[in-house]
């Protein structure tokens, strides 16, 4: 995977963003680099949602930039933006209940290709082959014909980050992956993470501490909508400030 | 199921004027008009999850152009339709580029406004539309040379254009692009993120189902030989509407099964009741209170349930 | 005699657009708190209208104005009776809420058409605002100049009670955030069937007023109800500024397109609300969602 002239994977320069006078996000940089997990902390209302909103494209930044390896795609549209190789998971799971298994993966799968225009041919055969081969890496392959009301809650989680990972996304944000799972639920989730390959960059939006330290190599500290420390795991953890901020609640 | 389904549906269709009386007959054509329009009105409020209330101005301006094509400039019966199909899908596109600047209830509310601006066209620029007194004198045409003026004819003619509009429509619903619009309706925030051009699909949907609403138009003024502006009201879209949630939004079969009982209910208690509109607003709130997700999802589960599939 | 007709369609333009005030504000505010496309509100309007004549001819004294209150509080009472009973119960149906309000409108109506028939009802200007006003030197119908001024006391006292009083509060509350006001721990539910009564007698309220110019008869919903929407996509939802001012914009290009280009009037009526949309589809005032 070539990247060119050495660019970082996401980089946000001084966003900002306000709703109704109250401010969310306030001069926010960050850089993220080719293959890094980066874990972005905060306590709830921090922003840190609304910052991977801003990301995908769902809300606009009053000023700021944003570059996916190099290119601003600041003003463009979340399709657009995915279309580049950005991918995400959402905190509140958002599948498609009615839908198989398959073809909620198969749907992810069809939103970066041509024949999603296709306005007489069905879903072609390949599509929900990949599907249901991306469900058994995440250990979900039987359970592929199955609707996902019918389907647990941690399985749902699965599916979620089957769907962003089926579309080989080059920056991948996940957006508290491991909320409201059980502690077996977490160490599968956290595997799965774990193996993602190092081709994708992965942002990562997470409470429960313990698991999210392991699996992050840089630390970026929001509180209030502003960045309050940034650097490499050890540092942050040993930094004086994120005691504060967490304590100070 | 629908691939065997169809071909014998359509045949059984094709026996009733062997068995029926004109009245009855007649009451048919009027069901697959009304199932056309359902089935082009379902695109949108079913699989799209677009509900409009402006729907039935693509079947008056249809009906419009063609009656004033014929008998004012006195164009042929095909140029006609052709022409009025082109004008009502070229509408249907204005439409849409307005009306999906918002969605959900804006989109609702700005359909019906704009199809009021045709009906009040329909109504007062009488020069052209002849106002309140509607237009008369639409002849049939004459299909491959075939005459439609009787009632079984006519049949058989609005069945075989029913027939392609079902299977046009079933494609379209069963296609990749369908598939996308499906998940549009579930998970627009969702289908953006993962690729999809969410407003060019619901786009390129309105048009699809404004093209064969106009279709459904064509029929309806070559049935009734006549045009008059409350084929455009709020009352005619209502009832569309009525029909594609009655029977089942999201199915196919729902929104044909759901116009056939409306148009039964209009015709047939009309003929007893005075008060047709007041009927519909009852069986309105009935619907939606009772039934919201209409007959055939009904019946479907009734009868997974017999089955012993369902978990 | 064309400054003669500028001012004599002006001041039409003004009255109606008072008169869509009275029937846009309630729409706009049940709309903006309960997310609730109120369709009935011309059905509202007109039997407001149709109560208040045929109190006005049945009771001879009763005034106007005493008419225009007791239709309104009737029109009330029946608008609670359906949020209370049928709305509430769709809670989480949007669009069937939308649906059986516009069932609703088909039933009002045809009962209307049943009980008071076919013709116009005449609702007669009240004998002491008959004679017409004198301003710099023209005869103006005094009923619109009370009319207009009738809508500006109930933008007034709309204003004051949305900005001055806790309900108004409340109410400004839940149109910005209807989940966050609940958990603060106020009544949402009892919030939404007073706005819901409120909106429907303003526009009850609004028919009676409006009889004089208008009239009573079957179709006046089917007018209005139109009207009032275009009012407030335009100015956009919840908002009672922009209300106000698509009232008036609504109301002069009606006017003046009416008197201008008879044929076409419907069509420019329209041409207002698809700019804005095409620039703001918000409307002018409305808050963009999130």
């Amino acid at each position: 995977m070539t990247i060119q002239d050495g660019s970082y994977a996401l980089e946000l320069i001084r966003l900002n963003k306000a709703f109704a006078g109250l401010p969310v996000t306030q001069d926010v940089s960050m850089i993220v680099r080719p293959g890094e997990r980066r874990l972005l902390l905060g306590p709830n209302g921090a922003g840190k949602t609304t910052l991977f909103n801003q990301i995908t494209g769902e809300i606009q930044p009053k000023s700021g930039q944003i570059k996916l390896f190099g290119r601003d795609i600041t003003k463009l549209k979340p399709h657009q933006r995915a279309h580049l190789g950005l991918s995400r998971t959402y905190q509140i799971i958002t599948l498609f209940p009615q839908d198989t298994l398959e073809h909620n993966v198969a749907l992810g799968l069809l939103g970066l290709m041509p024949s999603r225009w296709d306005l007489l041919r069905p879903m072609s055969r390949d599509i929900l082959v990949e599907a249901r081969r991306v469900l058994g890496l995440v250990g979900l392959g039987d359970l592929a014909d199955w609707p996902i009301s019918d389907i647990a809650y941690g399985e749902k989680r699965r599916v979620e980050i089957a769907m962003a990972l089926a579309q080989k996304p080059k920056v991948l944000l996940l957006d508290e992956p491991l909320a409201g799972l059980s502690a077996a639920e977490r160490s599968t989730i956290k595997k799965l993470i774990a193996e993602i390959p190092r081709e994708v960059s992965v942002v990562m939006i997470e409470h429960d501490m313990d698991t999210a330290l392991d699996l992050a190599e840089t630390i970026t500290l929001l509180h209030y909508g502003k960045v309050i420390i940034d650097g490499t795991r050890d540092a942050v953890i040993a930094d004086e400030r994120a005691r504060e901020v967490y304590l100070g609640h | 199921m629908n691939k065997i389904g169809l071909p014998i549906a359509v045949g059984c269709f094709a026996l009733v004027p062997f068995f029926a009386g004109d009245f009855y007959i007649n009451l048919g054509s009027q069901m697959m008009i009304a199932a056309i329009f359902a089935l082009s009105l379902n695109l949108l409020a079913g699989y799209g999850g677009l509900t409009t209330l402006g729907h039935a101005a693509f079947l008056g301006l249809s009906a419009y152009f063609v009656a004033w094509l014929t008998t004012r400039l006195g164009l042929s019966h095909a140029t006609a339709a052709l022409l009025s199909i082109v004008g009502t899908t070229i509408c249907a596109a204005l439409f849409g580029l307005i009306a999906l600047r918002a969605s959900g209830l804006g989109f609702l509310m700005i359909t019906l406004a704009l199809s009021q601006v045709l009906w009040g066209l329909a109504y007062r620029w009488v020069s052209v539309t002849n106002g309140d007194n509607g237009m008369t004198g639409v002849t049939r045409p004459m299909p491959f040379g075939f005459s439609i003026e009787s009632a079984s004819a006519f049949y058989w003619f609005a069945l075989t254009v029913t027939t392609i509009a079902f299977a046009m429509i079933a494609i379209f619903v069963t296609s990749a692009f369908g598939a996308s619009l499906k998940g549009t309706r579930d998970q627009s925030r969702r289908m953006a993120a993962l690729g999809y051009n969410v407003w060019l699909i619901r786009w390129i949907t309105f048009i699809y189902a404004g093209f064969w609403a106009g279709v459904a138009g064509i029929l309806y003024v070559y049935y009734n030989k006549y045009i008059h502006p409350s084929s455009l009201s709020i009352t005619s879209s209502a009832e569309g509407l009525l029909g594609v949630i009655a029977g089942g939004s999201g199915t196919l079969v729902g929104p044909v099964v759901g116009s056939i009982l409306v148009t039964f209910l209009k015709n047939y208690v009309s003929s007893y009741i005075d008060r047709w509109n007041m009927l519909l607003g009852f069986v309105f709130m009935f619907i939606v209170i009772m039934m919201p997700n209409g007959i055939v999802p009904g019946v479907r589960r009734l009868a997974r349930h017999f089955k012993g599939t369902h978990r | 005699m064309q400054t003669h007709f500028w001012i004599i369609q002006s001041l039409n333009s003004l009255a109606l657009g008072g008169l869509l005030f009275l029937l846009a504000s309630g729409f706009s505010l049940i709309f903006g708190l309960m997310r609730i496309a109120n369709l009935t509100h011309g059905a509202f309007f007109m039997l407001g209208a149709y109560f208040g004549a045929t109190a006005l001819r049945s009771f001879s004294w009763i005034n106007l104005w005493a008419a225009a209150i007791g239709s309104g509080a009737l029109v009330a009472l029946i608008g609670g009776l359906l949020e209370r009973f049928v709305l509430r119960k769709l809670g989480n149906n949007p669009q069937g809420q939308v649906l059986v309000t516009l069932g609703l409108s088909f039933i009002i109506s045809d009962a209307c058409l049943v009980t008071w028939g076919g013709d116009p009802i005449p609702v007669p200007t009240p004998r002491m605002l008959q004679p017409p006003t004198i301003l710099f030197g023209y005869a103006f119908p005094t009923y619109r100049l009370v009319l207009i001024g009738c809508a500006v006391v109930v933008a007034i006292a709309l204003y004051l009670l949305l900005e001055r009083t806790r309900l108004g509060a409340m109410i400004r509350a839940g149109v910005d955030d209807a989940q966050m006001t609940r958990a603060v721990g106020i009544r949402i539910s009892r919030l939404f069937t007073v706005v819901f009564c409120l909106g429907a007698g303003v526009a009850g309220a609004g028919g009676v007023l409006g009889g004089p110019i208008l009239s009573a008869y079957p179709g006046l919903d089917g007018d209005m109800l139109p009207l009032a929407l275009i009012v407030v996509i335009l100015g956009g939802v919840g908002s009672l500024g922009g209300a106000f001012l698509g009232s008036f914009l609504i109301s002069f290009t009606y006017t003046f397109g009416s008197a201008l280009l008879p044929d076409l009037a419907y069509v420019i009526l329209f041409l207002p609300m698809i700019i804005v949309i095409a620039f703001r589809p918000q409307g002018l005032f409305g808050r963009q969602s999130a």
